[in-house]
């Protein structure tokens, strides 16, 4: 029997409502775009006017499959679309159309990762089961005027195709839940199905939070709402779990309901009481058929149009390169870490930057990986900016690679160079080398007559050297940097001072 | 394989008398509403015998509120709450038919094949049409109320409603 634990940890389960990247909405012919002017993208069905019935959307069906296809779902061949009813003003119909009793999907997984271990560079992998995937409307948006007493309606978004996510309690804090969204927000942005922009809404998220001690049943739950971004999800349900074990530890319960999550405070606060528990009075959509999709083109009954048609085959040959095989190539291709190739691909942007480096320089690619992760990510991440505002393009970058690889930089004169170039926009490497006066001595007789001076200036030292003690030799070194102030190509002095003390002849 | 299923469904529309009578003595489907075969041809449309919901011809209370408050519909007088169960008495004759081994059928559209329809924009340019139709709008959004108004209670509904024809 397992030995249950003192401690409660945390089970996390994510709803998440995703929206289909289409041109027109799920059931009708209207536009699908951000920030229109209010209420000028809708339709009569949309509105909800008698007489009007729906019509679905190909292109929304397709998203789902595919979305599916990508998270290792069943495709339900056959699928039904539903009613769901309440009221709110938002919702013109009473009702939302969506798939409760047999989605198009079911049963998937998704594999996600994250930096863990001690110095957080260990890559940790794991699963979280997609319960289902189903097709449904979006409702419009409610803009509340608390000064006058009203509620404004914009029914632009009234209608648009969602892909609801429902995965399985299989997360225990926030940064699993965050990862497992990150990793979403990029395959569907592969996938081109959804955007995925949280601040935009076009990603949804919501946790459903609860506490138990391991093996124990598991605790009541809470669903924390209004979260913006994946940085707040993490927080929202970190500070949750810490909540109910508060309230359990102090001997009290954990009611079952919904809280918003306050960005501000980093807490989470109980919302307007829903009118009690709904009833949603479910019934079969009676204004639309079972849809169907087909396995391949052999299933396809005879004579069938192929705009009428969604074919699970062909869209699984189209599926494009997901986050995960993107990782796998670049370390295939560049000989690069897995922890630096999640990085690459999990940061907007860094791994098209890398590549861009790359065509440029002869340099190796691990040691080009140390400046992008080093130098750029650092300073992007000190800044709190993202790749696409770096004032070093990758073309400067590669600039001043080159020249280091070249000799006309040392490493740390590059690294200051590198913060200099940050500082002024624009300034190539080899401007601020000249400005800087960093450019290394590489002239071959001026460092040979230096050399030939320290030399000759110390002469306990070169017989050291040449009874074997060559650490010596950094001492000569510090010598000839002195002489040159810093600016003597190491590589070459040390060359030419063991030549010099070799013995036999100066 | 439909023509089954059409034909069980006509045999429950337009019953009669007489065919209630002899369905009495058929198999029970899985919902077990007939506990006692009908032997009084004028207690026919007795509730309790038809709908293991319902008690001795009265719904709870508590259920006609919640349905009032989920449908927004007002039963108002016993004459709306016999009229409800004379609906749902008519609706339970479907528990009459054998349905074992058939499965459910929500529309007589199965059938047919779901249009899809292509991705493009051919409609949505209506914001003056539909604004027209409220009687408040600000700034081309139309106007509600703060939050859902709740339905009033039972009490203030009669009081409200006395003078209303129905």
């Amino acid at each position: 029997a397992p030995v249950s634990s003192e401690k409660l940890v945390g089970v996390v389960g994510l709803e998440i409502h995703a929206q289909i990247s289409s041109n027109s909405k799920l059931f009708s012919g209207s536009p699908v775009c951000f920030s229109a002017p209010p209420n000028s993208q809708v339709s009569f069905f949309d509105a909800s006017l008698p007489g009007t019935l729906p019509v679905l959307n190909r292109r929304c069906v397709e998203a789902a499959v595919m979305t599916g296809l990508a998270l290792n779902c069943t495709i339900n061949k056959k699928s039904l679309f539903d009613r769901k009813h309440y009221f709110y003003a938002d919702l013109p119909a009473g009702y939302q159309i969506t798939q409760q009793r047999r989605p198009v999907a079911v049963d998937g997984v998704l594999t996600y990762s994250f930096l863990g271990g001690k110095k957080r560079s260990q890559v940790v992998r794991k699963h979280v089961q997609i319960k289902q995937i189903q097709l449904e409307q979006d409702s419009g948006k409610s803009l509340h005027d608390d000064v006058h007493s009203q509620t404004l309606i914009d029914l632009n978004r009234a209608g648009v195709g969602l892909m609801e996510l429902v995965m399985e309690p299989d997360m225990s804090c926030g940064e699993e839940a965050a990862a497992a969204v990150r990793e979403l927000q990029l395959i569907l942005q592969a996938l081109g199905t959804c955007q995925g922009n949280m601040s935009e809404g076009q990603l949804r998220v919501d946790a459903n939070v609860s506490v138990h001690r391991p093996g124990e049943p598991l605790g009541v739950r809470t669903e924390v709402k209004n979260i913006n971004s994946i940085r707040y999800l993490a927080r929202a349900i970190d500070y949750e779990i810490q909540r109910q074990i508060g309230v359990m530890q102090r001997g009290g319960t954990v009611h079952n309901e919904t809280r918003a999550y306050d960005s501000k405070s980093g807490e989470t606060i109980p919302m307007r009481d829903k009118e009690g528990l709904q009833d949603y009075r479910f019934m079969p959509e009676p204004n639309l058929p079972p849809l169907i999709v087909f396995e391949d083109n052999a299933t396809l009954p005879p004579g069938v149009d192929s705009s009428q048609v969604v074919v699970v085959q062909k869209i699984k040959e189209g599926l494009p390169e997901l986050p995960s095989v993107k990782r796998e190539h670049l370390v295939q291709a560049y000989g690069i870490l897995p922890e630096h190739s999640f990085t690459l691909v999990n940061e907007e942007g860094l791994m098209e930057y890398f590549e861009e480096v790359m065509k440029a320089t002869r340099k190796e690619p691990r040691k080009v990986i140390g400046w992008v992760m080093n130098e750029l990510l650092g300073q992007l991440k000190q800044q709190d900016m993202s790749v696409s505002q770096s004032p070093i393009s990758p073309a400067a970058l590669a600039e001043l690679l080159e020249l280091q690889e070249t000799g006309r930089v040392s490493s740390s004169g590059a690294k200051q160079v590198f913060q200099v170039m940050w500082g002024s926009s624009g300034k190539t490497a080899e401007q601020v080398i000249q400005e800087q006066d960093l450019g290394l001595v590489s002239d071959a007789t001026q460092l040979h007559n230096i050399c030939q001076k320290v030399v000759d200036s110390h002469p306990t030292e070169v017989h050291a050297i040449r009874n074997g003690n060559a650490k010596v030799l950094n001492k000569l070194m510090g010598l000839v940097q002195r002489e040159l102030r810093g600016k003597a190509d190491p590589v070459l002095v040390m060359e030419i001072l063991k030549q010099k003390t070799r013995g036999g002849g100066c | 394989m439909s023509a089954f299923r059409l034909t069980g469904l006509c045999s429950c529309r337009g019953v009669s008398l007489k065919v209630i009578e002899s369905s009495c003595n058929l198999s029970r489907n899985r919902r077990g509403c007939l506990q006692r075969p009908l032997l009084n041809g004028t207690r026919l449309f007795s509730s309790h015998s038809l709908n293991s919901k319902v008690n001795l011809n009265i719904i709870p209370a508590d259920l006609v509120d919640k349905l009032e408050r989920l449908a927004l519909v007002d039963f108002r007088t016993k004459e709306g709450l016999a009229c409800l169960e004379k609906a749902i008495r008519f609706a339970d004759q479907l528990h009459l038919v054998d349905t074992s081994g058939v499965e459910p059928m929500d529309s007589v559209l199965e059938d047919r094949a779901l249009y899809l329809r292509n991705d493009t924009e051919t409609e949505g340019d209506s914001a003056e049409e539909l604004l027209k139709l409220a009687k408040n709008t600000v700034e081309e959004y139309f106007v509600a109320p703060p939050g859902n108004i709740p339905l009033p209670k039972r009490e203030e509904r009669t009081a409200m409603l006395k003078h209303s024809e129905f």
